[in-house]
């Protein structure tokens, strides 16, 4: 029931606080309300419809990397 | 390219779990970890880990954090008579409460009165634009959740009130994840050796919450994320602090979760609701665990604007050992109701109701295995 | 007081319990009681029957018409026939728009003809407004029979292949609703499967199409019959990037997604590789791959297992419920 995806901003109408994320090709009507200032190209966790959560890109590649460190070297 | 296959590679799933039981190696007691959140239970689930931390010597335990299961029945009653009761009123929920099992059926089961009908929605705004366009018909929104999805039920009954659509409401079991954490942990001996705190909760109420777990009753704990990869992190955080002595509340999913939240959705929160000592499913009543819509609401929410009188009584369930189970002090058939009065589809408590709880899984394959 | 719920429908566990406990006593026979997708009958013919009611009538790939041809076509198909004929019955609510009719009518001889299969009688009713939804559609099928599927007959080691990926005729039947806002690039795989009809030469034990409840329920079906658990690899099963972002985005597995032009076949271990090349040979089976075998050390008797992407072990079980709204 918490489910949330990673997903990009395509789409804002800031009037309303609504847009669309893409998810790998695939469009959802996501809302923006609670989160301030929210424009395309963010990254967010889209949880039920609303992006709940920015996603720090820097840091999770960070953690990539480290994973794919870790598997490389066992 | 899916932004979070690194955390699914097989390569780093087998690195990880190499991890795990090397450290493992060194401690002595059983490691028992609760992951708290039940879209972890699902991730483990979904992606068998659970087979392959028994093998690197850690058992998990699923907790309390899976909405659908610890909501008492009366309120999952109500949503079923209100749409089997009432002529055209659309009940608007999520697929996951559409199949829970009560003494009267379940939503999906259930045969709506004239021109009603249950409708599935993804998002909580699905079910304010269906009141929008259909003025003829009552809809309610069986709005259920944790702190993650809460925020968007409160802005549903802002965007209602703003509009005064009064072919709108809300029946809301809205459930917060701390208080049940320390009633368990308050209740007497528990064992279990850490926590897995949930990742997208915590990106709504951040990290501070849990720290008197880790202060006042010495657990470790790891917020963590929902890919095999993050779990499996948040796994080596609990081995490492078990292993240094040093219980603390470690964050492991600062791609997402904030020390501090997401403040934005804890206003409105604070601007829509206001706490109710809510009773849980097995669990029994918990001061100020639940949420519910402030009297200036009383409008859009079904339970007042129905009259509906949901009197959950933790009575209902006389000899349910849920609690037990989940503070790992009895396995489930040593409740006296399990697989007796307590099956599948007739549940009484929250770990027969879950599809990975403790007494499911048991009733269902037996004692554990690999 | 009991009364029928939409659950009945769904194909998952009730629509089971309901042909075993209601159908089966009322009518039970050799030939009802396998429970095939189509009847083996004497004389070398077999036949089957299903109803389409699909909401919306049109949706990216295909429409009703073209459903009821291939729905029925296949179904004969993966019961080792031929298919032959078919019967026709249209239930028409009152008010449906002429042109749409054509349409469907169109699409009905197209796929027919693409499945060379000959619409021999039929019927047609109209009800009153309200008292249907546009147009259903009824499809009975004859075929000839040309093989017969052996699900006992697996053995360790046997591989099971399936012919394309999963999942876009639910998703597309989804988007076309325009439920959940969601916008996914991705039309139906309805197809006819009449192109599977040789490998049944090939030495193909079993075959089924992929409908309701998805790979996994219908994988769990043979697991039931067989001697030998069943075991799939997570990611062998090939998937379209639209399927995969809307059963994440949804929370749903694509598992347990209907298709309507895909099948699973178990074939011994020494032919699989050419049946597979075979198979891909057909534009509609160009993502075709061997994505487990049936085992005869890993699990018990009567189990589906999947082996995920992370390389753990998942007990798969038959669709319990539906979380989706109706599909087909």
């Amino acid at each position: 029931m918490c489910l949330g995806i990673p997903s990009k901003v395509i789409e804002v109408d800031p009037a309303f606080q609504t847009g669309r994320i893409d998810y790998l090709g695939t469009k959802i009507k996501t809302n923006f309300a609670l989160l301030d200032d929210v424009k395309i190209g963010d990254w967010v966790i889209v949880h039920a419809g609303f992006a709940i959560s920015r996603l720090d890109e820097a840091d999770a590649l960070e953690t990539l990397d480290m994973l794919r460190e870790m598997a490389e070297k066992s | 390219m899916r932004p979070m296959n690194g955390f699914r590679d097989k390569r780093v799933i087998a690195a990880l779990l190499e991890k795990i039981a090397e450290r493992r190696r060194g401690l002595t007691s059983p490691v028992r970890i609760m992951e708290v959140c039940g879209t972890h239970t699902m991730t483990i689930h979904r992606h068998g880990l659970k087979g392959l931390l028994e093998a690197a010597g850690v058992e998990m335990v699923s907790g309390p954090g899976c909405p659908v299961c610890i909501t008492p029945n009366e309120i999952h009653e109500a949503a079923l008579g209100l749409v089997t009761g009432r002529e055209n009123t659309v009940l608007a929920t999520f697929g996951d409460m559409t199949r829970v099992p009560t003494r009267r059926g379940s939503l999906q089961a259930a045969v709506p009165a004239r021109g009603s009908e249950v409708k599935v929605v993804y998002s909580p705004e699905e079910s304010i634009a269906l009141a929008r366009k259909s003025p003829g018909k009552d809809v309610v929104f069986f709005g259920v959740g944790f702190e993650t999805t809460i925020p968007s039920i409160a802005f549903m009954a802002k965007s209602a009130a703003a509009e005064r659509l009064a072919n709108y409401s809300i029946l809301s079991a809205l459930w917060l994840i701390p208080p049940p954490l320390k009633a368990i942990l308050e209740s007497g001996e528990v064992r279990i050796s850490g926590f897995l705190y949930p990742g997208h909760v915590s990106a709504i109420i951040g990290t501070a919450p849990y720290e008197f777990i880790a202060r006042d009753h010495g657990f470790p704990g790891a917020v963590a994320g929902f890919e095999p990869g993050d779990i499996l992190l948040g796994i080596l955080s609990v081995l490492d602090q078990i292993r240094e002595g040093k219980p603390r509340v470690a964050n492991e999913y600062t791609r997402v979760v904030r020390q501090d939240g997401n403040p934005v959705a804890r206003a409105l929160m604070a601007e829509m609701l206001e706490p109710m000592d809510a009773c849980w499913r097995g669990l029994g009543v918990i001061p100020a665990s639940g949420l519910k819509l402030k009297p200036a609401l009383a409008a859009f929410d079904a339970e007042s604007k129905y009259g509906l009188r949901i009197e959950p009584r933790s009575a209902d369930l006389p000899g349910c050992r849920c609690g037990d189970v989940l503070r790992g002090l009895i396995a489930p058939p040593e409740c006296p109701l399990f697989s007796r009065t307590c099956k599948p589809d007739s549940p009484y408590g929250p770990c027969m109701v879950s599809f990975e709880g403790a007494c499911l899984v048991y009733h269902k394959y037996g004692a554990p295995r690999p | 007081m009991s009364r029928i719920s939409l659950e009945l429908g769904s194909g998952g566990k009730s629509m089971r319990d309901f042909i075993a406990g209601k159908i089966l006593p009322a009518f039970g026979n050799r030939e009802l009681a396998g429970l095939l997708d189509a009847s083996h009958l004497p004389g070398g013919i077999a036949f089957t029957t299903d109803s389409y009611v699909v909401d919306p009538i049109f949706f990216p790939g295909g429409d009703i018409g073209k459903l009821a041809v291939n729905g029925t076509v296949n179904d004969l198909v993966v019961s080792g026939a031929a298919p032959r004929f078919l019967s026709l019955g249209l239930i028409l609510e009152e008010g449906l728009e002429e042109a749409d009719l054509d349409r469907i009518l169109r699409s009905i001889r197209t796929a027919a003809a693409a499945a060379g299969v000959r619409i021999v009688t039929g019927d047609t009713k109209v009800v009153r407004q309200g008292q249907g939804d546009k147009i259903y559609i009824n499809t009975s099928g004859i075929g000839k029979v040309v093989a017969v599927p052996r699900p006992r007959s697996v053995r360790p080691g046997d591989r099971i292949i399936l012919t394309g990926t999963l999942g876009e005729h639910s998703l597309a039947i989804l988007t076309a609703r325009g439920d959940f806002g969601i916008e996914a690039p991705v039309r139906s795989d309805c197809a006819p499967l009449i192109f599977l009809l040789p490998f049944w030469k090939s030495g193909v034990l079993w075959m089924r199409d992929i409908t309701r409840g998805g790979l996994a329920t219908i994988l769990t079906e043979l697991a039931e019959q067989a001697p030998h658990p069943l075991i799939i690899e997570e990611e062998s099963i090939p998937l379209s990037r639209a399927v995969r972002a809307a059963a994440d985005l949804l929370g749903i597995d694509p598992l347990y997604l209907a298709c309507e032009g895909r099948a699973v076949a178990v074939v011994p271990e020494k032919k699989a590789a050419a049946v597979l090349a075979g198979i891909r040979k057909h534009p509609l089976g160009r993502r075709a791959a061997i994505i487990g075998r049936v085992d005869g050390t890993t699990g018990r008797p009567g189990e589906l297992l999947l082996r995920t992407a992370s390389g753990g072990l998942r007990l798969l079980e038959p669709l319990t419920s539906e979380l989706l709204p109706r599909i087909c």
